[in-house]
């Protein structure tokens, strides 16, 4: 179903696949269009949606790894990288309940699945996100309450545990 | 109705993804003015419009900044409707999204890492970029069309494009060869029929100007390599 990257997400509708998780949610958006709208109307404000769940995509798993796979400096340099990409996160929601506004959308979809990573991160980097930025912390609590996020994001303690083993299978303890 | 309200662009000359913006510009007629930036002496102005970044391009649109090439493609087809550049069909949308990030992410990348390194790192880029190139002329095969976006220049072509101007400036400063025509002959005749389309051909950057250009960068990137690894 994904020949040429062998990686999920890969949604499949009416047989046909379409990969890259932000291009899925993109597609969910324009099929199932009359429910919930992620992207809002305005071009300009879609743009503004794409470039933050695109600096999502483009900075937390990558920097989040790197706490967790490196150790001495490089583990320090990423922890402060990390905070320093939650910070910009959190002044972009800014006093919104959402970054989509009075709506869940785009981009707290983008975000949002890091949440039950955080712990993990927080264990191999020793800090805690609710200490460097609260606004975002509290975001994701909000988020967490809405049943679509809170009974499809896995268990922080699973995450940790998984990393775990895989920094072993890695030969990276 | 047409949206005549200023628009702006902040780019470099050599800029692959500054060119983006400009040929999606031209191709659906819209005016804009052009702002040249020298990216290793930005202006205060270009901080301001992408205090994210600090990169080109950025298109200013009534006053709003929008950065990231492939999002402002993304802008200018919603706000300017006419020369559409995305398929109406959400199906067709992803796929063309899809191919538009590979293009970005595999081809254009791995062909710019083979030029800037060198020894194991350059056989390994290369064999990517070619492993890329590979993947890029099954689907234009697949789909038998003269350009990605079929009969006319759509979303992925012009993602796509910069290779067709700058490939084989590249090829020549890394001392790399990736486009073989009879190993690629749908993506050597796509570049053809790409660069013949007089938008597309107009005001590219010059040839030796560009060898000059990338000659200096590739050497930068090289010492800053060696810096790193000696450090």
């Amino acid at each position: 179903m994904n020949p040429v990257h062998k990686k999920i997400p890969v949604l499949i509708h009416n047989g046909k696949p379409v990969c890259e998780s932000l291009i899925i949610v993109q597609y969910i958006d324009e099929v199932w269009h009359d429910k919930n709208p992620l992207l809002p109307s305005d071009p300009y404000q879609r743009a503004q949606a794409r470039f933050w769940a695109d600096f999502v995509d483009k900075k937390v798993y990558d920097c989040g790894r790197r706490i967790w796979a490196t150790k001495g400096e490089e583990k320090e340099a990423a922890k402060k990288e990390f905070i320093g990409i939650m910070k910009k996160l959190e002044g972009e929601l800014g006093n919104k309940p959402y970054f989509g506004g009075e709506d869940f959308g785009y981009v707290d979809v983008a975000l949002i699945p890091f949440y039950c990573w955080f712990h993990a991160y927080e264990n191999f980097g020793n800090f805690k996100t609710e200490t460097e930025c609260p606004k975002l912390v509290e975001w994701a609590k909000r988020c967490m309450q809405r049943e679509s996020v809170s009974k499809s994001l896995a268990d922080p303690h699973k995450v940790y545990e998984f990393i775990v083993s895989l920094k072993k299978k890695l030969g990276n303890e | 109705m047409e949206e005549t309200g200023g628009v702006k662009l902040l780019g470099f000359w050599v800029s692959p993804f500054a060119q983006r913006v400009k040929w999606a510009l031209k191709l659906k007629g819209v005016q804009y003015e052009y702002i040249e930036e020298d990216i290793y002496n930005k202006s205060p102005l270009l901080s301001k419009l992408n205090p994210v970044y600090g990169m080109v391009p950025v298109l200013v649109h009534n006053g709003k900044p929008i950065s990231e090439s492939i999002i402002i493609l993304e802008y200018i087809d919603e706000v300017w409707k006419q020369a559409p550049l995305l398929p109406q069909d959400p199906y067709e949308r992803a796929q063309a999204r899809f191919w538009a990030k590979f293009a970005e992410e595999k081809v254009r990348q791995s062909v710019w890492e083979a030029m800037c390194s060198s020894g194991e790192e350059k056989q390994k880029a290369v064999k990517s970029a070619v492993e890329a190139f590979e993947e890029f002329e099954k689907e234009l095969k697949r789909r038998g069309t003269k350009f990605f976006g079929g009969e006319t220049i759509g979303f992925v072509d012009i993602v796509a494009g910069c290779i067709s101007y700058q490939l084989a400036v590249h090829e020549e400063v890394g001392s790399i060869k990736i486009l073989d025509s009879s190993r690629f002959p749908a993506i050597s005749e796509w570049i053809k029929n790409f660069l013949n389309h007089p938008l597309i051909n107009e005001g590219l950057p010059q040839k030796d100007q560009m060898f000059a250009y990338f000659s200096k960068r590739s050497k930068e990137i090289a010492s800053r390599k060696m810096s790193h690894k000696t450090a």
